[in-house]
């Protein structure tokens, strides 16, 4: 066979370019492998730890009692102590994110001209880089001192539910902001246009055609934001106290299942005793619960996916 | 540009409020391919109409009427404005940032550029199909509802859907599985959908932007069809490559082209049989016998 010039490389398989190509691959499936390891042995020890806890206190008790009270003499191990303080922040909190996270996305989206867009968008983006611990004295310096001190006085105390809530719904607002923009901005112009055509204003055209469309981008950023603001600590541990108490009242000290956890994490709780365990419990509880809103999530967006293709 | 001729018929044309009486015979439809003619009244009148996008004109002083009740095509090479001319004639282009226009187009002798006019208003009276078919991510029946329900329809939604559907011929097609997505249709019948959305608002005026070019002969020659019914009670503007479907759908033709300079405008427009057969510009008669770049 003859070569010509400037002709093709021959077909034959070299050995050095095999074995390049296969370290390649190993290289980046150890990677993989890593990520994934970890994640495994996480599991793993929240698990394993999490079952030693159920060894020595019945999960029925974990489930049913009344009180959180591990850290002292008579114990008692109501987790829904903990949950109910979880739920009141996240709660106020999404009222916050969701609501003015749709509506900054919807005016970027769809109001804004490109250039504002391309601005606020990025500056938004930044809102989110601000670390929590920053956010958390904001909420108790700021939102408790100034503001909710100064309009409730001595109905409020210095650590509270509401501060904390509020201002995680703050810091949570670029996310919802940004991923549903996301969402709204990928949806065809087309779709717009007809709706244009039918004689519908453009406020018409985004609450009913642009966010049905997007809905399942919409919601996958607002699961991620109940997810962020219940695995969110600094500006609990900060602002809403650490007292473990059963309800929904947002002007009382409270305890959250991350408060919890830093607090014995940080405390001189000796490993293996059963408050040390506790931490473990807790944060199966947490784990669980991310899981099934990520479950839910997965499920939401493979049944709406992508609609308007 | 064109003889008036002035059927007997004709006359109530004028007024909208003869609609009913005149749909009573339809070879009088048929009548109208025969015997184009722009009418005493027109529903709407161009005149010196010019686009631009950003500094490039795109369309430039085109004036002309389209007629009641008539199918008016609008043709020519890719690029001479002929989407551009259609969208201004319901406002859709200053959706597109950057686009400016001058000029008059009256509808029903108003000027729907003066400053006193709302967009939407104007859109809810002169509707439109796009040449890409783009049902809404809804359910069949909620995609034909839509309209209605944004301008606030009083009447029964049931009845205006089955309606508009019917008369959009895809009822037989659709009325077992009107609540499945518009997404689930073919082409053909996606775009028959998009029909039966625009009709559902009662414009009086649907503009169509090449809608068959997505689709199959078949669907095609239905499309076709429909619209020589749905002129009986609106009027139809539209625009098409195809010069066949002009010559086989239109009462008027419109033809266009962009010189060097890119920029379109009206070379030739008179009654579709003329245009095709004995058109008085040249470059008229190389575009429709197909000797045209
Ligand atoms: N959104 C836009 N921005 C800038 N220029 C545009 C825009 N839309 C169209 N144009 C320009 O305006 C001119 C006319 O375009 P138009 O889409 O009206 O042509 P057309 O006759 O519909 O072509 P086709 O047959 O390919 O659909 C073209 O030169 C095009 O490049
Ligand atoms: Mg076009």
């Amino acid at each position: 066979m003859t070569v010509r010039p400037g002709g093709l490389r021959p077909l034959t398989r070299t050995r050095t370019g095999d074995l390049a190509e296969r370290a390649i691959v190993l290289a980046l499936r150890g990677c993989a492998l890593v990520s994934i390891l970890t994640t495994v042995g996480l599991v793993a020890i929240l698990l394993v730890e999490a079952l030693d806890f159920f060894g020595r206190v019945s999960i029925v008790d974990f489930l049913t009692q009344a009180k959180w009270t591990p850290l002292f003499s008579s114990k008692e191990f109501g987790i829904v102590v903990l949950i109910s303080a979880t739920l009141l922040t996240t709660l106020i909190a999404m009222l916050v994110a969701l609501p003015v996270g749709l509506l900054a996305a919807i005016y970027l989206s769809e109001y804004a001209p490109e250039r504002q867009r391309r601005i606020l968008k990025p500056a938004i983006e930044v809102l989110a880089g601000i670390p929590t611990v920053v956010y958390g004295y904001f909420a108790l310096q700021f939102v408790t001192g100034v503001l909710l001190k100064g309009l409730l006085g001595d109905a409020i105390s210095t650590f509270n539910g509401l501060s904390a809530g509020l201002v995680m719904g703050v810091m949570i607002i670029p996310l919802v902001a940004s991923l549903s923009e996301d969402a709204l901005y990928a949806v065809p112009q087309s779709l717009r246009a007809g709706s244009y055509a039918l004689g519908a204003t453009r406020f018409e055209t985004s609450l009913r055609v642009v966010v049905p469309a997007a809905l399942s981008g919409i919601v996958a950023a607002f699961v991620l934001a109940v997810g962020r603001a219940v695995g969110e600590t600094m500006i609990v541990a900060i602002a809403a106290g650490q007292s473990p108490r059963l309800g929904l009242d947002p002007f009382v000290p409270i305890e959250t299942m991350t408060s919890y956890i830093v607090q014995v994490a940080l405390g001189d709780t000796p490993v293996g005793s059963i408050e040390f365990l506790t931490i473990f419990a807790v944060g199966a509880t947490l784990f669980a619960m991310t899981l099934l809103l990520n479950l839910f999530s997965a499920w939401f967006t493979r049944r709406y996916r992508e609609a308007y293709q | 540009m064109t003889e008036t001729t002035v059927v007997p018929w004709a006359e109530g044309l004028g007024d909208g409020a003869g609609h009913a009486s005149l749909v009573a015979s339809s070879d009088m439809v048929t009548d109208a391919v025969r015997w184009p003619m722009t009418g005493p009244a027109p529903v709407i009148e161009v005149r010196d109409l010019s686009v631009h996008y950003g500094a490039k004109q795109a369309i430039d002083r085109i004036s002309l009427d389209f007629g009641r009740n008539r199918i008016t095509a609008i043709i020519g090479p890719s690029g001479c404005g002929k989407t551009t001319l259609l969208r201004a004639l319901n406002r859709m282009n200053e959706l597109i940032p950057g686009a400016r226009t001058t000029g008059q187009v009256l509808y029903e002798a108003q000027d729907i550029y003066a400053r006193d006019v709302d967009p939407v208003a104007v859109r809810r009276r002169i509707g439109m199909v796009f040449q890409k078919p783009n049902p809404f991510p809804k359910s069949i029946y909620d995609n034909v509802a839509y309209g209605a329900r944004i301008n606030g329809h009083e009447g029964k939604l049931d009845e205006l859907v089955e309606r508009s559907l019917r008369r959009a011929a895809l009822w037989d097609e659709t009325k077992d599985k009107l609540r499945d997505s518009g997404l689930a249709l073919s082409g053909g019948q996606q775009q028959r959908l998009c029909i039966a959305r625009a009709i559902a608002i009662d414009p009086q005026v649907i503009l169509m932007d090449e809608p068959c070019s997505a689709l199959d002969p078949i669907a095609t020659l239905k499309i076709e069809e429909l619209m020589r019914e749905l002129a009986v009670d609106y009027t139809i503007v539209i625009v098409t490559h195809n010069m066949q479907q002009a010559s086989r759908v239109s009462d008027m033709t419109a033809f266009l082209l962009a010189g060097e300079e890119r920029i379109g405008r009206l070379v030739e427009y008179g009654p579709t049989v003329d245009i095709f057969t004995n058109p008085r510009d040249t470059r008229t008669e190389d575009y429709v016998s197909g000797r045209f770049g």
